[in-house]
Formats: structure tokens, sequence, C-alpha cells
């Protein structure tokens, strides 16, 4: 476990991404390929499946550090991490083994085999692990059972050191490590070095995904070179059909095929095959339906009858990535929409669920952003502004696309701290702090404490209860999970901010339940829209 | 009636009218240590170790202050009162107080670990201890402190060797000096930040041998700082003092690195755990070498630990301090 330990230091060490790659490729080139791949696994957020429940590790743990299970409650909640509360609560004996003898996979491969053991062996297993372990390589088997290498290390990043240490391009890497893979049975060779494409018909592309535009449309050139989407407020999603089969992924890169058998009748049309980005979108009589309708959607697994009927959703189609079996990212937009525009009226049934996204012609930027105002009315959040010739690129890329959206600002920031309410809400936590991202750090910028409903500030609290980190007096720091969409006024410089800058009435629009604590905005983005 | 009390202005006996670090102005006070949440300006008249005199002083300015030996006591209307190192910084005492053949022991903030710079701890025997519990719950327990400065050394010679600045905080009484005292001068310059030099000035002068080191002062240039080690108190490196270092990795020495999140929260690089309070391990072992019957915690997770204390079968009760759990920058500053 030693490579494994050495690299989880190391990251754990640093805020500085090149510092990152770095240990990661060192990772890459002393590491075994079965623990290579279970690498890439962990820091994709895969991991083994759970062969032992958490309240029995907790029962345990307390026993073993010969303390009552009350105060390993009371501990793990001041920690806030079930594996770290573990690792350090077992007093640290000198070992009798030399647990380098086992590597990363051999431990996956001890803790997988737990499965149908009967807990009396199970038990005896864990304990003996433990004891085999120091600290820190305590904590991180630990992790392998419950999951969350909390270390600030992205796919991305991953990909970058994968694409240092193979040569190969960071797009190829990007696209092999999405979908569906099962670390347990793909070799190093299969998942990253064979040449051939791999036939898992599931694979979607990695999402192109634009910049909020930082300055006035009119300096991107003349209008004819661009073309204006209107931007829908839903879940970005990419409709994958191959050799007949349907998959729906969400951004979140979460196949979500299941939770959407609207477009289960793709599967039996006469088509050519495709892969369709788009905009999942709750949408009746025409119009879009509000984003707190298709939230109801997001969390639950099976939908019912009743839930389809009231909140029917379809996919409006931005782009094609894929034709026939043909990667065609590179092709022009204007290709591409062509492409795709011919591929459409395929579906027409009495009721399409995939429909075409309007692009708005435009002869002047003057004129759309008068078009821009009706925004609300058309229940988009403004335009996307994309360049005709544009290919479709990977990650969040500046340059050719651009979103443009309406006032007021907004900007998705993550959950640091937690306050209780008053009066009626004085059983709640209410008064929420929020941060952005400074490079792997979150630094607070604002407080708001309006917005959510009495049910998702119920949410927001058992939330906050479970997962604090510190007490300060009344405010309780907690895990950085929750993102939240703030809205705001205006923006302005203030030295008595860490962060260097003040919302003028900030307020929670909506919770992003979509979204990511990695995927909230950063310092810099706010720093842009100060400039303006 | 106790013999020590919990009162509005801090810990008071009253038998001798005598408060034991009290956090408002008072007639007369015993001061355990220097810390600032331990010695308050504003009392008539002050009594603590030779050692800590100095030190009292350079924060206080002129006060009315008689100092003793450890070991020596004196008597206040039939209370006697004695101080006993507490191995916490220098200087630091637990205050034993005995009237009638009962004995109270009040610990102020204390460990276990002899630290080479500070009066090590001395197990005292008592009815009633006033402990702190800074460090009350089950996953503080210390590395070995030879490991910690290993540690540290190594951090700053393999940034020396990127000429990379290594810019440790560390609180400017105690824990600056106990580091100082274990730095590898050969490794590269020493530098202190203006308050942590003060404070050394102090100590020097109080007869405390420190390593050779240099202030930082504004003619100096980022090149001067390229392979040094620049101790600095905590608050500092969210100011614009910071702006001198050009490329620097940032350390943290402090007890509440042993969690993860706190050292995250930080934002440093990297986080030493060196703590002058006891651990889990240390105040259970104190508590249990006292042989008291009645336990007060305080300071820290006093309620959690006070029902473990009743669980393992001692009378126990949290004393609450006035100041704790305000503000942000009680876990930066708790000293
Ligand atoms: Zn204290
Ligand atoms: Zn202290």
């Amino acid at each position: 476990m030693k490579h494994f330990t050495d690299l989880f230091v190391a990251l754990d060490q640093t805020t500085k991404t090149t510092v990152k790659v770095k240990a990661l490729v060192r990772f890459f080139q002393q590491a075994s390929d079965q623990d290579k791949v279970w690498v890439i696994a962990l820091f994709s957020h895969r991991r083994p499946r759970r062969t032992v429940t958490t309240s029995l590790l907790r029962e345990w743990a307390a026993e073993k550090a010969n303390i009552p299970l009350w105060l390993f409650e009371e501990t793990y909640h001041v920690v806030g991490d079930l594996a770290e509360t573990i690792a350090k609560v077992i007093p640290n004996e000198d070992l009798k083994v030399d647990s380098n003898a086992v590597d990363l996979s051999g431990w996956i491969a001890y803790i997988m085999a737990l499965k149908d053991e009967e807990e009396a062996i199970k038990k005896e297993r864990i304990l003996s692990a433990w004891d085999q372990l120091n600290m820190e390589e305590r904590f991180l088997f630990n992790k392998l059972i419950t999951g969350g290498f909390r270390v600030g290390v992205s796919q991305k990043l991953v990909t970058k050191a994968l694409a240092k240490f193979t040569d190969k391009e960071e797009n190829t890497i990007a696209h092999r490590l999405m979908g569906n893979w099962d670390p347990a049975d793909i070799s190093f060779e299969e998942l990253i070095l064979s040449e051939s494409v791999s036939d898992d018909l599931s694979k979607p592309y990695p999402f192109y995904l634009a910049y909020a535009l930082d300055g006035e449309p009119e300096d991107l050139g003349i209008p004819n070179d661009w073309v204006a989407e209107w931007k829908w407020d839903g879940i970005r999603g990419q409709l994958i059909r191959r050799k007949g089969e349907v998959f729906l992924w969400s951004r979140g890169e979460e196949l979500v095929t299941d939770k959407y058998p609207e477009f289960d009748y793709l599967s039996s049309i006469d088509c050519p095959d495709f892969v369709i980005d788009g905009e999942i979108l709750g949408y009746q009589d025409d119009m879009p339906l509000p984003f707190q309708q298709l939230q109801k959607r997001i969390g639950r697994k099976k939908v019912s009858k009743k839930t389809l009927a009231d909140i029917p959703v379809v996919l409006m189609a931005y782009d094609l990535l894929e034709y026939n079996g043909e990667d065609i990212r590179t092709k022009s937009y204007e290709e591409r929409r062509l492409l795709l525009k011919g591929l459409l009226p395929e579906f027409i049934f009495p009721d399409t669920k995939v429909i075409l996204s309007q692009q708005q012609d435009f002869k002047s930027w003057d004129e759309l952003a008068k078009l821009r105002e009706e925004s609300r009315e058309r229940r988009t959040e403004g335009f996307m502004l994309k360049k005709k010739n544009s290919d479709y690129k990977t990650g969040r890329k500046r340059g050719d696309w651009w979103k443009w959206k309406i006032d007021p600002m907004t900007v998705d920031a993550v959950m640091i701290y937690a306050m209780r309410g008053h009066g009626r809400r004085a059983n709640l936590y209410t008064d929420f702090t929020f941060a952005v991202w400074k490079g792997e750090e979150l630094v607070s910028f604002a407080k708001a404490y309006s917005g959510l409903t009495d049910d998702e500030f119920r949410e927001v609290s058992q939330f906050v209860k479970k997962n604090t980190i510190d007490r300060f007096g009344p405010v309780r720091a907690v895990k950085p999970e929750l993102v939240f969409e703030l809205a705001f006024e205006g923006i302005n410089e203030s030295s008595r901010h860490k962060s260097g800058i003040a919302l003028r009435f900030p307020r929670i629009k909506r919770w992003r339940k979509d979204k990511k604590a990695k995927e909230a905005d950063t310092l810099v983005y706010l720093q842009n829209l100060l400039q303006q | 009636m106790s013999l020590i009390e919990s009162k509005e202005k801090g810990l008071y006996c009253k038998q001798a009218d005598v408060y034991i670090d009290p956090w408002k102005p008072v007639d007369k006070a015993i001061i355990t240590h220097g810390h600032s949440d331990h010695s308050r300006k504003g009392h008539k008249a002050y009594a603590c170790v030779h050692s800590s005199k100095a030190i009292i002083r350079h924060r206080l300015g002129p006060i009315n202050v008689t100092s003793y030996a450890y070991g020596d006591s004196f008597t206040v209307n039939g209370v006697q009162f004695s101080f006993h190192p507490a191995g916490h910084i220098i200087g630091s005492a637990q205050i034993r107080v005995e009237y009638k053949g009962e004995v109270w022991v009040i610990t102020g903030d204390y460990k276990l670990d002899d630290d080479g710079i500070s009066e090590a701890y001395e197990q005292l025997q008592c009815h009633s201890f006033i402990t702190e519990s800074t460090f009350g719950l089950p996953v503080y327990n210390w590395p070995n402190q030879n490991e910690v400065y290993d540690d540290i050394n190594n951090w700053w010679s393999e940034n020396a060797e990127e000429n990379k600045t290594s810019l440790l905080t560390a609180y400017s009484l105690g824990k600056a000096q106990r580091i100082l005292h274990h730095l590898d001068v050969d490794i590269g310059p020493i530098y202190c930040h203006g308050a942590i030099a003060n404070m050394n000035d102090a100590l020097i002068e109080a007869g405390v041998k420190l390593p050779y080191y240099e202030k930082v002062t504004p003619e100096l240039k980022p090149d001067d700082f390229k392979n040094a080690l620049v101790l600095a108190p905590p608050a500092a490196t969210g100011s614009a003092w910071m702006k001198r270092f050009k490329q620097v990795s940032i350390g943290v020495a402090s007890g509440w690195m042993a969690l993860r999140g706190a050292r995250r929260r930080r934002g440093a690089d990297r986080g030493f755990i060196l703590s002058d309070h006891a651990d889990w391990k240390g105040l259970n072992m104190a508590i249990k070498g006292t042989g008291a019957e009645n336990i007060y915690p305080t300071h820290g997770y006093t309620s959690i630990f006070s029902k473990w204390l009743v669980a393992e079968g001692y009378n126990a009760q949290p004393i609450e301090t006035a100041f704790i759990g305000e503000s942000l920058e009680v876990e930066t500053e708790t000293p």
C-alpha cells in the first residue's frame, strides 16, 4: 500500500495542481497496472462495492478504541469523516506485520472478499486489517470501504496525469474514462492503452462547457459569424443511441436512462445511430416547466406514472456529436447542426421527445440584446452564443462558446457555514455562508438566508446536522458539498471580506442538486463580473 | 460551599479572596501562565512564577506583580497557594490550593511531554482537579514530538532546495520558541516575525536560550528569504505582511492539525501536529495520576469530556469559560 499512501499524502499536502499532477505521474510510473486502474477509479467516484455497513464499522472501532459508542459518535460528529475518526481513535501500536506486502488492489480484494461472509468473520478481518496498518494507511483502508477521497483531485487532473504518463491526447483519455467500466474487471491495457476503440456502447463524450460572457457581445466580432441559441433551464444531457440501444447521461456523468423512460421509444424507431448533446427539460404545452418541477424527478431512481404525467420531459437538442457511428466533433458547428436537423424529423411521431433547440436570427448585437429581454417569458436563462465554425471541444473552454445570461447575475456557490434561523424557523438552519473556488481552496464571499422552501430548509438542516465538521458558537462549519445558485443585484469590491468582493442583495435562487461542489464557480468568475 | 468556585469574573477562592486567571479586573489574581486568555490586564495585584513575570510584563506593561519559584508557597487567611510546573510553555504553572487538609489543583493549560524548553510537568495529588480539556476527544493523539521536529526540518530542507521560503505559523508565545529550539540551523537562515521576535527578546532577558535568528524587517528582499524558515503568528498569513515572500510554502504547527478538515480550512500546504496541550491520553493519565475524585474540565469539549469521566467513575462537571466559542478566531488562536 506504500505507493498509494505516498500518493495520497503528496496530494493531500498541496493545493497546487502542477504538484498534484506530478505526484500522480510518479504514482503511475511506480505502481502495478491494477493499482493504476484502481486509482483512476477512486478519483472518478468509483469505489469497491460496500461489503461492511458503516454502523458495524462504528461499533467495532469504538470497541477497539476502548470507548463507549456514544463517545465515538460525538467524536465522529466533530471530525466529520468516519474513515478519519476510526483511523484516529484506534491507538497506534507497533506494527507486527509489513503492510507493504499487500498493495492497493490487494487490500481492495481483501475488502471485496468480505461480501458473503458472516458478521463474525467480517469483524475479525477488519480488526486484523486495522492492526496491520498504520494510522495513515488505516484511514485509506477505511476510505476504500466508505468512499469519498476528497483530496482535490478531479477526473480532469487524473486525465492530465494519464495523458502525460502515456503520451496520449487528453481528449482521448477523457473519453476513455467516461461511461461504465468496472475497475474490478478491466486492465490498464484495456482501459487506457489499447488502440482499438472500446465497444462500450454507452460511453458518452466529455461535454463542451462555456464560460459566461465577460465583455460586451460586440467584442465577439461580426454577428454573422455567430449563432444565438436559447439557454434552457434544465439539466445538460447526452442522449446516445448506438446499435439501437439508448442511453441518457447527465452532466454529472451519471447514467440516468432509467429516470427518463420518455426516451425508450428511440430504440425501436428506424434511424441512424447518434449522440446528441442537449438539455433535459420539463416541458408541457409547448412551454418549458420551471426548473423546480424537473428537480422533483432528479432525485428519484424510478418515476411513477403520476410524475411522468405531471412533469413530462423532453430533450432540447443543441448539437450532434456522433452520427451513424462516426465521431463528428471536429466538424464545424454549422455542419453538425445541419446533420442534427436532418436527423430529427426521423423522430417525428405524434409526440416527439427530442426537439431541435431554436436558434435566433439576428442582424445586430443590439437586436439580440432586445430579444434577450424576452428570456424570462420564454423560461430561458438567456442566450448561448456559438461560433458557426467552432468544433466541439472538451470541458470548459473560452473563445468559441459563451453563456450570455440574463440578469440578475448568478453564481453557483458551495455552502460552508450554517446558522440557525429565528422565530418560526428557530429549529432550522437557515443562515448560510457560501464560498467559491480559488484554486483548490474555497473562499467565503456571501451570506444568504432566503429563497428556499420550508421543506428544502428542513432537508438542508438535516444535512447540516449530519455533516458538521466544526462548531464556533452558534455557527457550524459543514462539509462543503451542497451547491446553491445565488442571485444578486450587483457586485462591489470590498476590503472587509477575505474574497475581496461583496454582493448586493444575495439570495438563494435554487438548490443545485445536480451539481457537485467541484462544479461551483470560481473567484475569478466573480472578479470578472466586477470588471463589467 | 467549595474551596474554589466558578464566578462571573473567573475561578475564585472565597476564603482567601483570590482569583485564579480571572478574565475581569479583580484585586488579587494568581496567574497560571502568560497567554492572553489567562493573564488579563486590570488586576490590582498579580502573582506568578519568576519565569512568567517577564512575559506578563512584556504583554501588560508596568503592573504590580510578585513572583515565586516553583514549589514556593504563600498563605492567605489560612489558605496555602503554591506553583508547580505545567509543562505548557515557559513559566506555566499549576496552582495548588490547600485549606484545612483539602487540596485543589488548577492546571491552567498543560502537557505531559517534556518539550525541552518549558519546565516539565509535575504530577500532583489532590481531591479536586480543575483541568483544561482543549483536546478532550479520543481522536487527538499526538505523534512523537521528535518525529514532528524531523518532519518540520525535512519540509524546510526540501523547500530550501527549490529556493522556496518555508513559512511556519505558530503561536508567538510558547510554540514559536519550542520550534526555534528544535530547528536544524544548518539548513538555512531563520527569521522571526516582529511579534515573535519581541516575545523572544523578553524571554532572552529572562534567561531563556534560543538559537540565532533574524527579525523580518522592511529592508529585506524576497531573495533573502529564499531558503529560509520564517516563523510567524497565525494571523500574519492573511495580511499584507506576506507580500514580501515570493515562492512560499505555508506550514501550520498546531494540535488542530490532527484533523484533516482543520488543515484544509486553514489553506495550509503542510500541517504539523504539535501542541502545547495534553492529548486525549495525556489528559486521562494526568487525571488518574492526581487521585482526585472531583474533576472539573474547562476549555474545549468540556461536556463530552465530563460525560466520559462520569462513565469512568469520577464526579465530573464542566466549568464553562466566559470567552470560548464566540468567534471563528478561537480555533486559530487558542493558545
Ligand atoms: Zn488557555
Ligand atoms: Zn495557554
